[in-house]
């Protein structure tokens, strides 16, 4: 388990500021929100913390220990990524079982048989699955290999970039328990992009609400059900959800 | 948590036959099923079968000449008649149809991966490396590919060899163009950053991830360039700057029997034909496959 602290971490493209200035701790073990509505940089705090983005300032540190200084492969078993859309996550001609060993081949890790085995497994799915193609896969099933793919590095912190949004209601439900379950076996430290509170308030402990770059409050889950947030918009936010929820 | 319920049921393909042999085997059939693609087909299946025994197929000898027997009409003893030397055209088509073959195999291959190559480093590097790559290519399409391949075979000296590199040098800019294109549309796919995040190398993240992306419409694109670079290796041949005599290449033949073409209509009729139904063959195997390999297509397969 190691904590994720993320220090003025700040990117513009051209003369667009996208993230101005923001830092946050998270602490080990911990599943931290992100929420905000489309463009308000949630995806890009991700993106800048993984280093697929490197144009950034500020500093990101696992650990104690700086995600620009950590060597490629050090960083690799550190910190991985579960993307938004399953379907556009997984390599459409790779079968899973090189979806799966890539990382392994590339990291150089042995008895990888073993290992695929063993993700495929805890993420629910049977060994059989190996030799299947994504397009053979449903959407959810999809999302068990992305999350094996993520796991079979035994990182120590996944940053999860709305993992739920592309699938459907009773699909989100196993993945997010399967998540739950995960975190509580390993001792994963999330981080957590969402636009659903209701999936915040099931994964999380606490949640920074985001507007135009910025993190105007960070909530504990607790405040979501009284809307307890102080912040006008944050207020509005959790608001709107609650009337959402209550409607349907 | 439970299993997912759909393993049962599972027995759509059998483990061992490859993907790909299936795939392959799938293309063939969609191929043969279509009308133009299936003339396709067959033409190209005459074509390889014709050089691979054209020894047993060929009633003469290609370069013996017979100077009793000059400019014969089509007649039993010559199905498609003799040259001005008396030499059998049917026997020097069927030999012709290797050269032309050797042509179009060494362009594919050295132009498909060197095109596939540029394109897929550019689009995937972008920036400077791009903008070099790029403007290289630009130089290369900006000259019609007939005239740059006259300008370097009359640098390198006329021959078949030359012919081919001449026409290779300006066969691949269109599939760099294609690649590129295909990389620029695929490298912001999250399975690409999934790949960097588990510390993939940028040559095998090009290698293993983009290539096989690109293969689809490259061969395409290069199938569809079979029936100009036969064109161009003919008409290189005829302005005497590709085969030399007395290589029976096509598009010689047609040069050398222009001057008896009033006369005796079977010495460039016969080779012109050959020319015109194989480049047409490949126009329409590379439309065929352009709707085998479509995506929209790829739950059929």
């Amino acid at each position: 388990m190691k904590p994720v602290s993320v220090e003025h971490m700040s990117i513009r493209f051209g003369a667009v500021t996208i993230l101005p200035d923001v830092s946050f701790d998270v602490a080990a073990g911990e599943c931290f929100g992100l929420v905000g509505e489309s463009g308000s940089g949630k995806s890009t705090i991700l993106r800048c913390a993984s280093m697929l983005l490197s144009i950034w300032t500020g500093d990101v540190t696992i650990g104690g220990r700086s995600v620009r200084e950590m060597p490629l492969n050090e960083r690799c078993r550190t910190l991985q990524m579960v993307f938004q859309d399953p379907y556009g996550s997984l390599h459409p001609r790779h079968s899973i079982r090189t979806v799966l060993s890539e990382p392994l081949k590339i990291q150089g890790l042995d008895d990888r048989e073993r290992r695929m085995r063993e993700a495929l497994g805890d993420v629910g799915l049977p060994a059989s699955f190996l030799d299947r193609y994504p397009h053979q896969l449903s959407g959810g099933q999809r999302q068990r290999v992305a999350i094996a793919r993520a796991l079979i590095l035994e990182p120590e912190v996944l940053l999860l970039d709305e993992p739920t949004s592309a699938l459907d209601v009773s699909v989100q439900a196993e993945i997010l328990n399967l998540l739950v379950r995960l975190r509580e076996e390993r001792g994963f430290t999330y981080i957590m992009v969402s636009h659903d509170l209701a999936v915040i308030d099931h994964m999380c402990d606490r949640f920074a609400v985001m507007q135009s770059g910025e993190i105007v409050e960070v909530l504990p889950r607790e405040a979501i059900k009284g809307n307890e947030a102080t912040h006008p918009y944050a207020r509005e936010l959790i608001g709107a959800s609650l009337e959402y929820e209550s409607v349907v | 948590m439970t299993m997912l319920d759909d393993t049962s049921g599972q027995t759509s393909a059998p483990r061992q036959t490859p993907q790909a042999l299936i795939a392959a085997r799938n293309i063939a059939v969609f191929l043969a099923k279509a009308p133009p693609s299936a003339f396709g087909l067959i033409v190209l299946a005459v074509l390889i079968l014709s050089a691979l025994f054209a020894p047993l197929l060929a009633t003469h000898d290609p370069y013996v000449q017979d100077l009793q027997n000059t400019l014969q009409a089509p007649s039993a003893a010559h199905f498609f008649g003799t040259d001005e030397l008396g030499r059998d055209i049917y026997s020097r088509l069927l030999y012709g149809s290797r050269i032309t073959l050797t042509i179009i195999g060494l362009v594919s291959i050295v132009v498909g991966p060197i095109g596939l190559f540029v394109g897929t480093v550019a689009g995937y590097f972008g920036g400077k490396v791009d903008i070099v790559l790029m403007r290289l290519t630009d130089i290369f399409l900006s000259f019609p590919s007939l005239i740059l391949s006259l300008a370097f075979v009359a640098a390198l000296g006329p021959s078949l060899n030359n012919a081919i590199v001449a026409i290779s040098l300006t066969a691949w800019p269109p599939i760099a163009r294609l690649a590129r294109a295909e990389t620029l549309t695929f490298r912001q796919a999250d399975y690409i950053a999934a790949a960097r995040l588990q510390g993939a190398s940028a040559t095998r993240i090009i290698w293993r991830s983009i290539v096989p992306m690109c293969m689809p419409s490259v061969l395409i694109r290069l199938t569809l360039n079979m029936a100009t670079v036969i064109l161009t290796a003919a008409g290189l041949g005829f302005l005497g700057l590709g085969a030399q005599p007395p290589l029976p290449e096509w598009g010689a033949m047609i040069a050398t029997g222009r001057r008896y073409m009033i006369d005796s209509w079977w010495l460039v009729t016969f080779p012109g034909l050959a020319i015109l139904s194989v480049s047409l063959a490949f126009n329409l195997l590379g439309d065929g496959l352009r709707d085998a390999l479509d995506p929209k297509q790829m739950n059929r397969r």
